[in-house]
């Protein structure tokens, strides 16, 4: 962002500054998509946060009986799928493995690499949510049973809403790549919908170890 | 200032993995007992709060070409922010400047932290401009060779992209006296001495003391 004193620094005074909007100017070092892509994930993160206010206030402040508390449906302990959940966690993982595989293969122009990794990653987002779904189908309770339940489907449910629109934005990723888009030089969709996939991989494992482990 | 995580994926893609080795570490000491797990998490919180803010704060030395300017010829480079037009500044260059010796003056762009995040950089190089053309004539008025850049709004930045262009033999930065300087505060200095092998001298200018217009 040097510019000589001289010089005019937005471009202006050219021969064809008439026939062209001027360039826009901003600070070289933090482009606008990564500024939006900032914003995005610090309203994300105030989203979960207050979720997860919800639950450890039912868990810590509201509760004085062992946690998961007692169904009233059955006089048993509230079972949560840790088992299905550490499958779906596996496969999430890997996912952000492949996500960076593929970004890591179009930045060395090796372009079968990069169109297989976002169909690996599409798919493994896929099938988490899927699973996701089933564990929800098969969990045995429901989000108007007690506080316990909607804090559960509340959180679990926000994380998979998000992988919905990862996988809207991972699907759009992928088409193009089948389409030629993006290069070695020419990449940035990639890295910013990567980073997005990551966050959503970073805050199910929040989710994972808040909810069902601990 | 401490480094954002996200600025790119394959960074993402670090944080995902260590995110896991934070996350099983915690639940391996909860498994152990709930209060190793929370002493965990107390440790691991502090090494990374810790990490994250003395990270930042290190400064690798910038590699740097042999100057291309003749055998001889020796330059200096000034940075300075309200200073610029300083008499204790403009003296110091003076005692330098003997034998025709090669002055850059380089203004930064000073900016807050949301006008730069937004972008909006256009007052900013104005008042650069302007503090850099009083300087300017403030030197040439004391017989001094000087041209100058408005740089970018870091400090240390605008001195690396002057290092790559002018390909000084010696950094002057100038400051406000301590207690009200913003870069001596940041450690501007200091970081300067760490990064760059050139001789770095610093100039405290008291505007208030001199009465010098701003």
């Amino acid at each position: 962002m040097t510019a000589a004193a001289e010089a005019h620094p937005h471009g202006h005074g050219r021969g064809d500054a008439n026939l062209h909007p001027p360039p826009i100017h901003y600070s070289s070092r933090i482009a606008p998509p990564i500024v939006g892509i900032f914003l995005f994930i610090g309203s994300e993160i105030m989203l979960f946060g207050s979720f997860f206010t919800v639950y450890f206030f039912d868990r810590v402040a509201a509760n004085t009986h062992p946690w998961p508390p007692i169904d009233p449906a059955t006089g048993h302990p509230y079972s949560r799928p840790v088992f299905v959940a550490l499958i779906n966690t596996c496969i999430l993982v890997t996912s952000s493995f492949t996500m960076h595989w593929a970004t890591q293969s179009i930045k060395r122009g090796h372009r079968a690499g990069f169109q297989a990794g976002m169909v690996l990653t599409f798919l493994l987002g896929l099938t988490f949510l899927l699973g996701q779904v089933f564990e929800f189908l098969r969990v045995g309770f429901n989000t108007s049973d007690t506080s316990f339940a909607a804090t559960f489907f509340g959180l679990t449910g926000l994380h998979g809403c998000h992988v919905l629109v990862g996988l809207a934005i991972l699907l759009v990723m992928t088409i193009r790549a089948f389409r030629g888009h993006f290069s070695p030089e020419h990449h940035h969709g990639i890295e910013v919908g990567g980073i997005y996939w990551h966050f959503v991989d970073v805050m199910w494992l929040v989710v994972y170890t808040t909810v069902y482990i601990l | 200032m401490p480094r954002n995580p996200f600025r790119t994926e394959a960074e993402a893609f670090r944080f995902v993995l260590l995110t896991i080795v934070y996350g099983a570490l915690i639940v391996i000491g909860n498994k152990i007992d709930p209060w190793v797990g929370l002493g965990v998490f107390v440790v691991e919180t502090a090494v990374v709060a810790w990490w994250i803010f003395t990270r930042g704060r290190r400064e690798r030395p910038v590699p740097q070409a042999p100057p291309p300017h003749p055998a001889g010829e020796r330059r200096i480079l000034v940075v300075a922010n309200e200073t610029v037009a300083g008499t204790e500044l403009i003296d110091e260059v003076c005692r330098r400047c003997r034998s025709g010796e090669k002055v850059l003056v380089v203004s930064p762009a000073l900016n807050s932290p949301l006008k730069h995040w937004t972008s909006d950089l256009d007052e900013a190089l104005e008042d650069a401009k302007a503090r850099l053309e009083a300087s300017l004539a403030a030197m040439r008025a004391a017989g001094i060779d000087a041209r100058g850049e408005v740089g970018d709004s870091d400090p240390l930045q605008a001195i690396e992209d002057a290092l790559r262009t002018f390909a000084p033999d010696e950094v002057i930065i100038s400051t406000h006296p301590p207690g009200r300087s913003n870069w001596l505060e940041r450690g501007v200095v200091e970081r300067a001495r760490e990064r760059f092998a050139l001789p770095v001298t610093h100039v405290v200018v008291d505007l208030e003391a001199a009465g010098a217009p701003t």
